[in-house]
C-alpha cells in the first residue's frame, strides 16, 4: 500500500490539506501526516516516496496516483527551495509525525538533552556562549550570557518562559517548530532548565494558534516521564501584541494586565513572580538540542560577523515562493526576496520589503545589498527582528502602511509609558493630515491668550513632516519597550525612502 | 455561579490562575460578566478593580455576549500585501455575522487568511470570502 505523508500543521490546513488526505485514504493510500517542509506555495504538498505534489487538491489525486500529475515537482530534498537550505532547527522538517516520540528519537531526537546531563549545567552554559546563540525574539541577546545570569543568581525557585506569542506579520517559524516539531521546544527547555537550575517552564502561546497549543499540550503530556524533574506547563495568551515583550508576558503570565515592566531589575535576576526566569524566544531554545548535540563549534562555524548559526527566515506578502528558509546568516535581501522568493506573486515591481515584522523598517529595492546580520541592518536603519520578510509590490501606499504602523501601535499599546501610549495616537491624526495635505491652524485651546507656548501659525506640509520626525523621536528613545520604541522605524522608513506618498516631493522640498 | 465555582476549582493551585479561569469562563459562557468578575475577585482575594482591569486590557475577553458569528479577517501587514484590503472593502455587510480584525494567523505566505472558531482559511479571494460569511449567516 501506498504511504502517502501530508502536513497537518495550519497552513496546510488552512489550504485545505483533509480534503487531499481523504481523498488519498479514499483511493487505498496510507496517509501519514507529518510537519511540512515550510514551502508554503506548494501546500497542500504531498510526498509519496520521497516525490512530492502540490499543490494539490481532492480533484488531483488521481493524476497523483496515476503518475500522470502536472502537479509533480520531483524529489523534495532536491528541490531548489530545500537543497539551498542548510537546516539545523528544522532538521526534521517534512520527515517527522510532530507528536511522535519514536519519530523524534529516530531522528536525533533527546541527544542534547542527553549531553547536557552528561556534561552539567555550567559546561552546558559554556557550549550555549561558545556556539554564539543570539536570542531569535529579536534584540538578540546572546543566550548564553542571559543563561549564566540566571544560573548565578541565588534563590528558591527559578523559572524558564519560553516566548511563543509570535504575533509579528510575516512570521511563523515559532508556530511552525510547535506544530512540527514540539518535542524540540520541549528539549530546549529541559537543556535551559537544567543548566540555570529550573525545575518549572512555560509555555506562553498566542490565543490565535490554536493548532499549536494542541500540539505543545499533547507533546507535553507525552513527554512529561523524559524532562522530569523539570515540569512544563502551557499557558495561553489572551490576544495582546505587547505580551510579546518579555516584561509584559510575565506580568500575563501571572495573572495581570500585560503591561510592561521597566528594566532593570532583569527578569533574569526578578522575573516570573519575581524569581530568575530565562525568557527566550521558541526559536532560541529550539537552535539549543542542536547545538548541544553537534557541538558549538559547528554551530559558530556556520554565519556572518557576530551572527552566528543558522536563521530561520519567514518569506511572506506578496511574493511567489513564500516559506520557511533557514539558512547561516549573511544571505542577502535580495537573493531573500529575487533569487529563493522568486520576486513577487503579483509579477509586478518589488516596491517595498518589510523586515522584521509590524516594528520592522520598510527597505527598498536599493537595500537589497544587506547581508542578513544584526548588525548590518541595525547600520541600515532596520532590524530583522524575528526574521519575517514581507514584500510589497508596486501598489503598496507608503504612507498608508506608515499610518498603519502607528495605528497598530496606539489599538495594541499597553498603556503604560506616554510616548506609546498618546505618541502613537498623535502619529495616526498627523499621518491622516499629511496624506489629506489638510495641514492644521491652531484650534480654539490653541488660540487662546493664555496659551503662550502653542503655536498660532498654520503648519505647513513641511511642518508636519518635521513634527512626524520629532515625535518619531521621542517615540524611539522614550518608551519603555519596542512597541513604542520601534514603531518609528516603519514610519520614519516610509518617510526616508518614499516622500513621494507623503505629498509631492516638489512640494515638500519648498515647504522645507 | 455553580460553573464559575468549578472552573475557579480546576485551577485552583496554579500558578497565576486568573488567566486561564478567564479563558474557560469566557469559553463556557461567551463573555464575562459582572457577576462573574465578583465571584473571581473574592475566590482569588483581588480586588474587582483588579479582576476588570485583566478583563478589559485583552482582546479576547468580553464583557457582552456577542450574539452574531463572528469571523476574524487577519488585517497585518503581509495579507495587506496579498490584498486583504480590497477583500474587506468588498464585503457586503451581513446583519448575523461579525468580520472581527485579527492581526495574524501565522500563515503569512498564503493569504488572505480568515478564522472562524478554530479552522483557519488561507487564500481566500472575493468569492471564497463571500461564501464563508454565507456559510456563517
Amino acid at each position: 500500500m501506498k504511504v502517502v505523508r501530508i502536513s497537518d500543521d495550519a497552513l496546510a490546513l488552512a489550504c485545505g490539506a483533509d480534503d487531499v488526505a481523504a481523498a488519498f485514504e479514499a483511493a487505498g493510500c496510507t496517509v501519514e501526516r507529518v510537519s511540512s517542509w515550510g514551502m508554503h506555495w506548494l501546500e497542500p504538498l504531498a510526498e509519496i516516496d520521497g516525490k512530492g505534489f502540490g499543490p494539490l487538491a481532492a480533484g488531483d489525486v488521481a493524476a497523483v496516483l496515476s503518475g500522470t500529475s502536472a502537479k509533480a515537482i520531483g524529489a523534495i530534498e532536491d528541490h531548489p527551495f530545500i537543497a539551498r537550505q542548510q537546516r539545523f532547527t528544522f532538521a526534521r522538517a517534512g520527515k517527522t509525525r510532530p507528536l511522535s516520540l519514536e519519530d523524534y528519537a529516530a531522528h536525533g531526537g533527546w541527544q542534547g538533552l542527553a549531553k547536557a546531563r552528561e556534561i552539567g549545567g555550567a559546561a552546558t552554559i559554556a557550549q550555549v556562549t561558545e556556539s554564539g546563540l543570539r536570542g531569535r525574539g529579536g534584540a538578540g541577546f546572546p543566550a548564553g550570557i542571559k543563561w549564566n545570569t540566571v544560573a548565578g543568581a541565588v534563590a528558591d525557585q527559578k523559572y524558564i518562559v519560553c516566548n511563543a506569542d509570535e504575533g509579528d506579520s510575516a512570521t511563523f517559524a515559532d508556530r511552525m517548530v510547535m506544530e512540527g516539531d514540539p518535542f524540540m521546544l520541549i528539549e530546549g527547555m529541559a537543556i535551559a532548565a537544567l543548566a540555570v537550575g529550573a525545575l518549572h517552564g512555560y509555555v506562553y502561546i498566542r490565543s490565535e494558534y490554536p493548532h499549536a497549543i494542541a500540539k505543545m499540550e499533547a507533546a507535553v503530556r507525552a513527554s512529561a516521564h523524559l524532562v522530569a524533574p523539570f515540569v512544563l506547563e502551557v499557558r495561553v495568551g489572551a490576544g495582546a501584541y505587547v505580551c510579546g515583550e518579555e516584561t509584559s508576558l510575565l506580568n500575563s503570565l501571572e495573572g495581570k494586565r500585560g503591561e510592561v515592566r521597566a528594566k532593570p531589575p532583569l527578569p533574569a535576576l526578578e522575573g516570573l513572580f519575581g524569581k530568575p526566569t530565562v525568557v527566550n524566544n521558541v526559536l532560541t531554545l529550539a537552535a539549543v538540542p542542536w547545538i548541544m548535540a553537534n557541538g558549538a563549534a559547528a554551530y559558530a562555524a556556520v554565519g556572518f560577523g557576530r551572527s552566528k548559526g543558522t536563521m530561520p527566515i519567514q518569506i511572506a506578502g506578496n511574493v511567489k515562493h513564500g516559506g520557511l528558509f533557514e539558512v547561516g546568516f549573511g544571505v542577502t535581501l535580495g537573493e531573500l526576496v529575487m533569487t529563493v522568493g522568486g520576486g513577487t506573486a503579483s509579477g509586478r515591481p518589488v516596491r517595498a520589503v518589510q523586515v522584521g515584522g509590524p516594528l520592522g523598517a520598510y527597505h527598498p529595492p536599493a537595500d537589497f545589498h544587506l547581508p542578513f546580520d544584526y548588525e548590518a541592518f541595525a547600520e541600515a536603519e532596520g532590524l530583522i527582528g524575528h526574521a519575517g520578510i514581507t514584500v510589497f509590490d508596486d501598489s503598496a501606499d507608503m504612507s498608508a502602511q506608515a499610518r498603519f504602523a502607528m495605528n497598530f501601535c496606539a489599538v495594541e499599546s499597553c498603556g503604560k509609558c506616554t510616548p506609546c501610549r498618546i505618541g502613537s495616537t498623535r502619529g495616526v491624526e498627523l499621518i491622516d493630515r499629511i496624506r489629506a495635505r489638510s495641514g492644521r491652524s491652531a484650534d480654539k485651546v490653541e488660540a487662546l491668550l493664555q496659551m503662550h507656548n502653542a503655536r498660532k501659525a498654520e503648519r505647513s506640509l513641511g511642518d508636519e513632516i518635521a513634527l512626524l520626525e520629532d515625535l518619531c523621536e521621542t517615540m524611539k528613545f522614550g518608551s519603555l519597550c519596542a512597541l513604542g520604541g520601534f514603531t518609528p522605524y516603519p514610519v520614519l522608513s516610509a518617510l526616508r525612502h518614499w516622500p513621494e506618498d507623503f505629498g509631492a516631493p516638489a512640494e515638500r522640498e519648498a515647504a522645507v | 455561579m455553580d460553573n464559575i465555582q468549578q472552573i475557579i476549582a480546576t485551577h485552583a493551585g496554579r500558578e497565576g490562575p486568573l488567566l486561564p479561569i478567564l479563558h474557560d469562563v469566557q469559553a463556557e459562557f461567551g463573555h464575562i460578566s459582572e457577576e462573574a468578575i465578583r465571584t473571581i475577585a473574592a475566590a482569588l482575594n483581588l480586588s474587582r478593580a483588579d479582576v476588570h482591569g485583566v478583563v478589559s486590557f485583552y482582546h479576547d475577553f468580553h464583557e457582552a455576549v456577542e450574539p452574531r458569528a463572528v469571523l476574524k479577517l487577519c488585517r497585518a501587514e503581509a495579507c495587506q500585501a496579498r490584498g486583504v484590503e480590497a477583500l474587506a472593502a468588498g464585503l457586503v455587510d451581513n446583519p448575523r455575522v461579525k468580520v472581527e480584525a485579527i492581526y495574524c494567523l501565522g500563515l503569512c505566505s498564503v493569504g488572505p487568511n480568515a478564522m472562524v472558531g478554530d479552522k483557519v482559511h488561507a487564500r481566500l479571494d472575493a468569492a471564497k470570502l463571500g461564501a464563508l460569511v454565507e456559510q456563517l449567516a
